[in-house]
């Protein structure tokens, strides 16, 4: 259930994220989800791919730092509350989200959730009943 | 080893005798072949006679890197041009090149003291030596180079650049010495490791470092990803390059070849000979050279010096490694600041490395410090809050260390120049306007 997303710090600087896309591109590499996070002079390019360790080389070879971390993939249903629920099990058992970012699949929403206790995370998460989403399953979109 | 007991180790009361005879003999020759220190003379009242010990030369002129270009470029030359069979020159960022010549016995002479700094660095003519350092104008490669044959040592005159290259034939052809700038040897470590290549596959055992100041925590950086014993060595061009000084495996101090180079500590301010052990500006003066003596020629580099005989057994003076050259000092905010002292500070905190750039600027009248540091490996968290508080640390470091403050800026790997020579770390935007 652990899902490898990677992170890639970029300067703010012009061209700099169409050079990763175009490298992926040029790898034929695809992305399923992607988040930037950014500050004043900074950014982070968070990324799930098909090619997770593959894509790190050839980010690590352009020169970029590059990072992988693990996230949980979590299947929320369109409907009033989905979110919360999944969230308020992470609180009662003290987990603290890092940063979380969501994208559309079908007729779910899929959040990708990253906090420092992955493991704990998930076995609260399947206790629960929520739906979480297979590695292999995101890779593949 | 010792190259040359006889000197290295001479009993200090007999070693200052020689200095007396040497330095009483080159006022002779610089009084009468050389019209610029004639004058300066001629204008202290001082006859070439008057001379005959090293108590004197503290009444004698200074000479300095202005005057090497006033007189460019051959005027403080104190032979005939037929003698002379050699010339090198710095590379004159800051207006014209500085020259300097050669005669044969100069040459020998720093085949001599060269063969003294590998031989205290432990080579000898079993070692191959890796001579990364630039061959040309610059002193580096060929000064070595001389000395390198001169104990027989098998010398691979690789020079700068090509670093992938470098590392294929120091591997290929079992390389146990490297000497290049310590910027470089850092540079060729984090190539290696790019490369996939392990420090185990290598056969080198000590590097002789030299040619711009580096701290203790860039050693210990060094010695540990090149699985070396790192030696700092001293020179600079106008006194003769690489040789003036250098350390021995105590790694205690830089042994200077006082028997051809005498150094004394002035106060760069009142310029007055400071007592042995206090901080100020090395001054040399050449005693045996032909072609250009310079007498009290200030290097703008700040350190003390020791006569206590070394562990190693040698009681030639010693240097402390260099702090900084005079003219690196960076004034911000009244704050005198090296940028040796930032580096150390980003060493000590293991999460980064010692690739930094300072960019000093006057913003609203007030001088604004700026520090890149590259984000890379273990700095590299995939959390903002992370990244911001190391940028805080770093930040906070500097100004315990300092007392200014500084911006710090993260900037991606590889962002900072990599110098296969002298690296430049200062960009000071207030001298461009």
């Amino acid at each position: 259930m652990i899902i490898k997303q990677l992170s890639v710090f970029l300067e703010n600087k012009a061209g700099r994220l169409t050079e990763v896309t175009e490298a992926l591109a040029f790898a034929g590499i695809n992305i399923s989800a992607f988040s930037v996070a950014d500050t004043a002079d900074y950014g982070i390019l968070r990324l799930i791919v098909n090619k997770p360790e593959e894509t790190e080389k050839i980010l690590k070879d352009k020169g970029f730092s590059v990072h992988i971390t693990n996230v949980i993939g979590l299947i929320v249903p369109h409907e009033p509350g989905g979110l919360h629920r999944a969230l308020k099990i992470l609180s009662n058992e003290g987990i603290d989200v890092e940063y979380m970012y969501a994208f559309a699949l079908s007729n779910n929403a899929t959040v990708i959730i990253r906090t420092e206790a992955v493991e704990k995370a998930i076995s609260v998460l399947e206790q629960h009943k929520m739906e979480l989403i297979k590695a292999s399953d995101i890779y593949e979109i | 080893m010792i190259w040359n007991e006889f000197i290295e180790c001479m009993d200090r009361e007999r070693l200052v005798k020689l200095q007396s005879e040497r330095l009483a003999v080159m006022i002779h020759r610089l009084y009468f072949n050389v019209p610029f220190y004639r004058r300066l003379f001629q204008e202290r009242g001082i006859e070439p006679g008057d001379i005959k010990s090293v108590e004197q030369l503290k009444d004698l002129p200074f000479t300095t890197k202005q005057d090497l270009r006033d007189n460019y470029p051959f005027g403080l030359f104190a032979v005939p041009k037929s003698e002379v069979i050699r010339v090198h020159a710095s590379s004159g960022t800051t207006g014209k090149p500085t020259v300097v010549g050669y005669t044969r016995r100069d040459i020998d002479l720093w085949s001599e003291v060269i063969a003294r700094t590998l031989t205290a660095a432990g080579g000898g003519n079993t070692d191959v030596l890796h001579i990364a350092y630039g061959y040309g104008l610059f002193t580096g490669g060929l000064g070595i180079h001389y000395g390198a044959e001169k104990i027989g040592a098998t010398v691979i005159p690789i020079s700068g650049g090509n670093t992938q290259r470098q590392l294929q034939l120091m591997q290929d052809f079992g390389s146990t010495i490297l000497a290049c700038t310590p910027s470089y040897a850092l540079y060729l470590a984090e190539a290696m490791s790019e490369a996939g290549m392990t420090a185990d596959s290598f056969k080198l055992k000590v590097g002789v470092f030299g040619a711009e100041p580096w701290t203790e925590e860039m050693r210990r950086e060094i010695e540990n990803k090149l699985k070396i014993k790192a030696i700092d060595i001293y020179g600079l061009s106008e006194v003769i390059g690489p040789g003036v000084a250098s350390e021995c495996m105590q790694q205690n101090g830089l042994h200077v070849f006082e028997d051809h180079f005498i150094p004394e500590i002035i106060d760069p301010q009142t310029l007055e000979v400071l007592p042995e052990g206090q901080t100020g500006e090395l001054v040399f003066t050449c005693i045996t050279k032909e072609a250009l003596p310079l007498l009290r020629y200030r290097t703008r580099d700040l350190t003390t010096l020791t006569t206590e005989k070394c562990a190693c057994g040698r009681t030639i003076v010693r240097m402390q490694k260099c702090l900084g050259r005079s003219d690196d000092m960076l004034i911000i905010r009244g704050v005198n600041v090296f940028p040796s002292q930032i580096e150390t500070i980003l060493l000590e905190m293991r999460e980064t490395k010692p690739y930094y750039l300072l960019i000093v600027d006057r913003v609203n009248n007030l001088d604004v410090l700026e520090v890149w540091v590259e984000v890379e490996g273990e700095f590299f968290s995939d959390e903002i809050k992370k990244l911001e508080g190391l940028k805080k640390k770093i930040q906070h470091n500097i100004e315990s260390a300092l007392g200014i403050s500084a911006n710090v800026k993260l900037v991606e790997p590889k962002t900072i120049e990599r110098s296969e020579g002298k690296s430049k770390r200062v960009i000071d935007k207030r001298k461009l306007r």
